[in-house]
């Protein structure tokens, strides 16, 4: 997978942005609020079309028909008519998989995911950490080439989002989907990811990444260990010089 | 079963008292009894002309539920078409708000001399009356569609009739049978209406005549069963949310 230059807008609001991503791993990119991500994100869902740049997976373009991301929204996004089951099994259906064979490959990763016996369930009687399992789920269970999260535990309490990192990162473990996490919290950033890229204000281009070795403990030891609390404080350091005017001088 | 009567003593209480009122009024001699009649009087008058009452209520019935359903279905149709094309919206909505502003008194008379005195004015008559609420209550349903859902069903490879199916139309599900509610109500009074305007049978044309030999009594009674028929037919609404909504009910909360 590899990601080339976009840009986009009258004003310009991403600016020749350009990384790759590899395959196994898991990316994010943090930037100010009010820089690009979500027009980025936007760009790669195919919901916007960028002005200049492409992007090629394993070389090749990408056409609009076959987007190799599957995408997991903010918030979950869950369909309330539909039970949790059906809702796992949305992307499936709407790449024409037939509706019974969709529920079914879905239904095989419920147990995986730690929700089995909700499949009956309405979306509405899950608890916000349950949900946000349904949604990896539904993004999962598409098998695209990637998965593209965008701030998947924003807009959980700190407890849930703590247990469902640590969760998330034992799933991955086991089956190293390769990701690209789209986030502004850096911790959440430096815990999950073998590389970190910043993005700058509008507009916005990388202005640095930050490799984070697996041989960080990202459990237990994860808040406690130094060399991650070292690249926290780097990444902060080119947020400050990635958000001029007022929030440059807040941050200093 | 006390907690049932907790709920619902405030209603009964306040229907009980005003009845209460109006027997006293009627028994008082203040007004004749051919002006005001008891409430006894009246139910038991329903029960007298049970079966001229049934006969002028079938045709009510029948008017009010395929005006109604015709009212459902061209508010589907025209609401969704007005969702696919934004030109549409802008050429047709005015229309139709124009369209409620025509006095349904001065408009039910013609409506009767161009179509006659049988089913079909009636028919007419409450699907316009009923369908202008529909239309909008779709609208509104469609337009509260949650975008995160919509570009998650984009971010799928749905079109934009995908994204209609699985998300806008169900969104707007509950805003439609608000929509219901509110028109059955209308459609009843719609269709005796028509009735007054001039037919056949139905429960206005028995009104009418009632009132025209001043039997306050028996236009009463036909009021009592044109009210019972429309609890009726919104019950049935209710029911059918129920039934077809299941996941509503979890949403809001309710047991």
């Amino acid at each position: 997978m590899r990601g080339l230059g976009k840009r986009f807008g009258e004003t310009t609001v991403l600016d020749g942005v350009s990384f790759s991503v590899e395959p196994g791993r898991v990316t994010s990119v943090i930037g100010p609020s009010g820089s690009g991500k979500s027009t980025l994100l936007r760009i790669l869902t195919g919901e916007l079309d960028p002005d200049a740049g492409s992007f090629e997976v394993d070389g090749a373009p990408v056409r609009n028909a076959q987007r190799p991301f599957a995408f997991m929204p903010q918030r979950d996004a869950l369909l309330p008519w539909r039970r949790v089951l059906d809702n796992a099994a949305l992307g499936l259906e709407m790449a024409g998989v037939p509706r019974r064979q969709a529920r079914r490959r879905a239904s095989e990763l419920f147990d995986t995911f730690g929700i089995g016996g909700t499949e009956r369930l309405w979306p509405r009687q899950l608890s916000g950490g349950m949900r946000q399992r349904v949604a990896l789920l539904r993004t999962v269970v598409q098998e695209r080439t990637m998965l593209l999260l965008d701030e998947p535990f924003g807009a959980l309490d700190a407890i849930t989002r703590e247990q469902l990192q640590r969760w998330l990162l034992g799933i991955w473990e086991r089956h190293r989907w390769s990701m690209l996490l789209i986030t502004h919290d850096i911790r959440e950033a430096v815990r999950l990811s073998d590389e970190v890229l910043v993005l700058s204000a509008k507009p916005a281009r990388i202005i640095g990444r930050v490799r984070v070795d697996r041989a960080i403990p990202r459990g237990d030891g994860f808040v406690l260990d130094p060399e991650a609390r070292r690249l926290e404080h780097e990444l902060l350091k080119l947020l400050a010089r990635a958000a001029p005017g007022p929030g440059a001088t807040m941050m200093g | 079963m006390t907690r049932r009567l907790r709920a619902h003593w405030p209603p009964v209480a306040a229907a009980v008292l005003l009845l209460g009122a109006w027997h006293a009024v009627a028994v008082s001699g203040m007004l004749p009894a051919t002006v005001l009649p008891t409430p006894v009087r009246v139910v038991e008058q329903v029960w007298l002309q049970r079966e001229a009452l049934l006969g002028h209520a079938l045709p009510t019935l029948t008017a009010t539920v395929l005006g109604f359903a015709l009212s459902v279905a061209s508010a589907v149709v025209i609401a969704t078409a007005l969702d696919f094309s934004a030109l549409l919206r802008r050429a047709v909505l005015p229309l139709l708000v124009v369209s409620q502003t025509l006095p349904m008194i001065a408009l039910a008379p013609l409506v009767v001399l161009w179509f006659g005195f049988y089913l079909l004015p009636k028919v007419l008559l409450v699907a316009f009356l009923t369908f202008f609420p529909m239309t909008i209550s779709l609208l509104r349903g469609f337009a509260a569609a949650d975008p995160d859902m919509q570009a998650l069903l984009r971010s799928m490879g749905a079109g934009r009739w995908g994204v209609f199916r699985h998300v806008r139309a169900p969104s707007a599900a509950p805003y439609f049978f608000s929509g219901l509610r509110v028109s059955i109500t209308y459609a009843v009074v719609g269709a005796i209406f028509a009735e007054y305007a001039g037919a056949v049978a139905g429960l206005g044309v028995y009104m009418q005549s009632a009132k025209n030999v001043f039997r306050t009594d028996l236009v009463l009674a036909a009021v009592l069963v044109s009210s019972i028929v429309t609890l009726l037919l919104y019950a049935l609404v209710v029911a059918l949310e129920h039934l077809l909504l299941p996941w509503l009910r979890v949403e809001r909360g309710l047991p």
